[in-house]
């Protein structure tokens, strides 16, 4: 059986940063692979580049040199819409505050991504319905954001991450908003998600966040200095 | 994203802020509504101008005697006396364009009718005046040629004059008296209203020319056969210049006057005075609608400083946006629509209240107007320019964030 490429493959990844007359390498270097159906946790020290590592994995930024291969395609050298593309149809992101749009309610939040892809409205809206009921918010697709907890915005948000079916998610300090509980809840979606086969990747630089997922890629200055495979913590849904 | 999702999404947004929606198209409204009202003011004035021209009737040129100088002292207008109907006559006979040529006496004075009485002018005419000034005779009969031949002591009358003896009842077979000569009315001359000049044209009455100089006291003259002026009317289509230059030599010879000497007449054309308020009128609705034109300008600078700061307010949801895979031509769109949904309301609402205000315009300070379909189209037309060349900017701005730094941006 000819073996299937890696969903992630990035080699002698580089990116410099010029901060007045300093230069500094957010990433210095990084060569990894992340196999289709993995759960990744990203941690390093704040200035490690974990976070530079994300922002080119979900393709909102560009490497100054060095390959990276999304499902085998070189994406390292696109356009802009050509990104934009990619972004909407293959990563799904979660971010630490949600970014939720506050005037509009759960359902049309998560079918933001939609409307970027030409999708026609009634079937945004019955997607979204679906993905809504696909994190446990089946009852709340005309709250808005304000009328939510935390942890239901959070699902609302993983909810718009997975409506157009993207093979990755990339998922930056999910939980660093939350209460310990509301972690352990949400932690479990993304188990509960990674099983269903989306891939995931979430930066941390909580060890007890990172004790959920099956490897760890550790960075320190904008090298990646540890890459470990771990017995994932299972969460208690 | 299409362009329905991206107005249905511009609505929702503007619905967001209802207030500063509604303050930022204000600008616009005013704008539109200024151009509107402005310029159906000013068409107004040119269209009240223009019915001016038409009532004085085209091709008409006037003929009166002129001044004469006596020991370097001009003594005005109709000092010389040297106009008669012989004149009238070689025109006729002399310039082929001259269709219709009707001498003129006139001289103010009172008209009584029982007890009331009333000051006007009179005119002493034939029945081509009538003609060439287009008069319609809404009510009894016109002058005749007997009437003039046998100096028939009838008399026709304005509105105003009709108004102020008869109080508006009819007049047509009733006796006025000036001085002591009773004349019957055989008429009633239909309404001219003020001409160019803001002189009422209805306040006047005509009697037979022959009449005038027989039982008139005032308008007896040495030479019986003298007039004040004359109303020619050219053929359709005349060469006016060139009509007028032949009726000065025609006049000046005729008078006897040498190379050197001024006339002892003078000579307007009608439509030419009316042109030149028609041109005046044309200017002022111009500038009317400059100023209004100036202010749909600060309208735009308006929504163009509204987005700018929606852009900054919202840098988070176009980072959000961008990252969910909206391309930078999306956001652009989403911004540009934005701005001009806000001009085209505004322009909308402007329509309206510009419709209105000309209406009470006219209402209640008494000035025409006239709405012009044109500057309504104009006005919209210009709005949705403005909101796309306004809104360009900000939504530049918008669509060129970098989107990691606006996820980031507090």
């Amino acid at each position: 059986m000819p073996s299937e490429p890696p969903l992630i493959e990035v080699r002698d990844l580089r990116r410099t940063y010029v901060m007045g007359a300093e230069r500094v390498a957010a990433l210095d270097g990084v060569s990894v692979a992340v196999e289709r159906g993995a759960f990744v946790a990203v941690m390093g020290p704040s200035g490690s580049g974990k976070s530079t590592f994300m922002n080119v994995l979900g393709c909102l930024d560009q490497p100054d040199a060095g390959s990276y291969r999304l499902e085998g395609e070189e994406v390292s050298r696109l356009g802009s819409d050509e990104l934009a593309a990619i972004r909407n149809r293959r990563i799904g992101f979660v971010f630490q505050s949600f970014n939720l749009l506050p005037r509009l309610d759960a359902a049309a939040n998560v079918a933001l991504p939609m409307v970027y892809a030409g999708v026609d409205r009634a079937t945004r809206l019955s997607r979204a319905a679906e993905a809504l009921a696909q994190v446990g918010l089946a009852g709340r697709t005309h709250h808005r954001p304000a009328q939510l907890s935390g942890g239901q915005q959070q699902r609302v948000a993983i909810a718009r991450a997975l409506v157009n079916r993207p093979s990755l998610l990339l998922a930056d300090e999910p939980t660093g908003a939350l209460d310990s509980r509301t972690t352990a809840e949400i932690m479990g979606l993304f188990q509960q998600l990674n099983r269903q086969g989306i891939t995931v990747v979430l930066v941390t630089h909580e060890a007890d966040v990172a004790a959920y997922a099956g490897r760890v890629l550790t960075f320190r200055d904008g090298r990646l200095i540890d890459d470990r495979r771990q017995q994932p913590l299972e969460a208690v849904a | 994203m299409n362009a329905f999702d991206a107005i249905r999404s511009a609505l929702e947004t503007l619905r967001a802020n209802p207030l500063r929606s509604a303050l930022t198209m204000l600008g616009i409204v005013i704008g539109v509504a200024a151009v509107i009202a402005m310029v159906a003011v000013g068409s107004g004035a040119r269209d009240q101008v223009l019915r001016q021209i038409a009532s004085l009737g085209t091709n008409l040129v006037l003929v009166g005697q002129g001044s004469i100088q006596r020991g370097g002292v001009r003594l005005g207008a109709g000092t010389a006396a040297s106009m008669t109907e012989d004149d009238a006559v070689a025109i006729v006979r002399e310039i082929p364009e001259a269709r219709v040529v009707a001498p003129y006496v006139r001289w103010g004075l009172q008209v009584v009718a029982g007890n009331q009485n009333w000051q006007t002018t009179l005119y002493g005419i034939t029945p081509d005046f009538i003609e060439a000034r287009d008069w319609d005779i809404p009510a009894g009969r016109t002058l005749s040629d007997e009437d003039v031949a046998q100096a028939n002591k009838v008399i026709l009358l304005g509105q105003t004059v009709v108004n102020s003896l008869f109080g508006g009842g009819d007049p047509v077979g009733e006796t006025v008296r000036i001085g002591a000569t009773p004349f019957t009315v055989i008429g009633v001359l239909g309404a001219k209203g003020q001409n160019t000049s803001g002189q009422d044209q209805d306040d006047v009455v005509f009697v037979p020319l022959s009449t005038a100089k027989r039982n008139i006291p005032k308008m007896a003259k040495s030479n019986p056969r003298f007039v004040h002026a004359m109303v020619i009317k050219m053929a359709e289509g005349a060469d006016m210049e060139e009509a007028q230059r032949q009726l000065k030599d025609l006049l000046r010879q005729r008078h006897r006057l040498a190379a050197g000497q001024e006339d002892d007449f003078w000579m307007r054309n009608l439509s030419e005075v009316a042109a030149t308020r028609d041109a005046s009128a044309r200017a002022l609705s111009f500038l009317l609608a400059a100023v209004a034109a100036v202010s749909l300008l600060v309208g735009g600078i308006g929504i163009m400083n509204i987005m700018l700061v929606s852009v900054t307010e919202r840098t988070r949801e176009i980072g959000l946006r961008l990252a969910v895979g909206a391309r930078r031509r999306d956001i652009l769109m989403q911004f540009l629509i934005e701005s001009t949904t806000l001009s085209v309301i505004g322009a909308a609402v402007g329509v309206l209240v510009g419709v209105a205000a000309a209406i009470l315009v006219a209402r209640l300070a008494g000035w025409p107007t006239l709405i012009e379909p044109e500057s309504i189209v104009l006005a919209v037309g210009v709005s949705g320019v403005v909101g796309v060349f306004f809104g360009l900017y900000p939504a530049r701005r918008a669509s060129t964030l970098n989107p990691i730094e606006a996820l980031r941006h507090e």
